[in-house]
């Protein structure tokens, strides 16, 4: 049984509440997915799912309690023929709200909530492309791994005798050219970068002189 | 019914108002398509949200 809602109602009062969220539970048993307001999808959630667990009840009386919300009886048919039968495996979870942001206009927060198993088959088309994709993105993944792997040990060796080289280079060039070498010295080594330095305090003391 | 007695001057409403400030959203990046979106939000831009079509572009 999920908890009890705290604070306002929505919509203004208690009976005003139960008409929206009985509203929005036939809207979705009927087409499957609806999109609405973050605040209405997470109130809608627990009803919804708790219909849907009358619904695999099946029986004569768990269809009457259900009647009571979802005044319409074809999309109470569908509910109990279709939508039930389908979440048999399921213990719960039977609703997903993905938030899709502000809306325009008065910048409230929406959301789609939708039954996890879907309910056309162009909604199942589309679940077994997501899923050919993502085997295709890990295999992606996977290769870029390997090669990223193979060149590193590469790079590192190839790495470690460039800087030995550009360490002898730089000071020697630093020690010969003087003040101008010194810029470009500081983005090297510290070592080189040591001894700019006192290429640059000679430097400094020749122009005092 | 308690009403003000004097009218509020220019300065005093202004110095109210400079305490309203907006701040940027956090956005993060998209895993599809890279471009910047809300946190625990499908992308506007590729419709996606972890991985799964949600929207229609």
């Amino acid at each position: 049984m999920p908890t009890p809602t705290k604070g306002p109602r929505l919509g203004g009062g208690p009976a005003h509440e139960r008409l929206i969220l009985a509203n929005l539970a036939t809207a979705l048993f009927e087409h499957g997915k609806i999109t609405t307001t973050e605040a209405k999808a997470k109130r809608l959630r627990p009803l919804a799912e708790r219909l849907i667990t009358f619904a695999k009840r099946g029986d004569l009386h768990a269809r009457r309690r259900v009647l009571t919300v979802v005044r319409d009886k074809g999309v109470v048919h569908t509910l109990f023929e279709e939508i039930g039968p389908r979440f048999a495996t399921r213990q719960g979870g039977y609703t997903r709200i993905v938030k899709i942001g502000p809306r325009k206009g008065d910048n409230a927060p929406m959301a789609i909530i939708e039954l996890v198993e879907p309910l056309s088959e162009q909604a199942v088309a589309e679940a077994e492309g997501a899923l050919k994709r993502a085997a295709k993105e890990r295999a992606k993944a996977q290769e870029a791994q390997e090669t990223a792997a193979a060149a590193a040990a590469a790079a590192v060796a190839t790495t470690e005798e460039v800087a030995d080289e550009a360490d002898a280079d730089v000071v020697e060039q630093a020690e010969a050219e003087g003040a101008d070498v010194a810029e470009a010295v500081e983005a090297e080594t510290a070592e080189a970068q040591e001894a700019a330095d006192e290429v640059v305090e000679e430097a400094a003391e020749g122009k005092d002189a | 019914m308690a009403v003000p007695k004097r009218k509020m001057s220019r300065s005093n409403t202004r110095s109210r108002r400079s305490q309203w400030k907006t701040t940027a959203p956090a956005l993060v990046t998209c895993d599809r398509c890279k471009s910047p979106k809300l946190g625990h939000t499908a992308c506007p831009t590729c419709g996606t949200y972890n991985k799964r079509q949600v929207l229609d572009v």
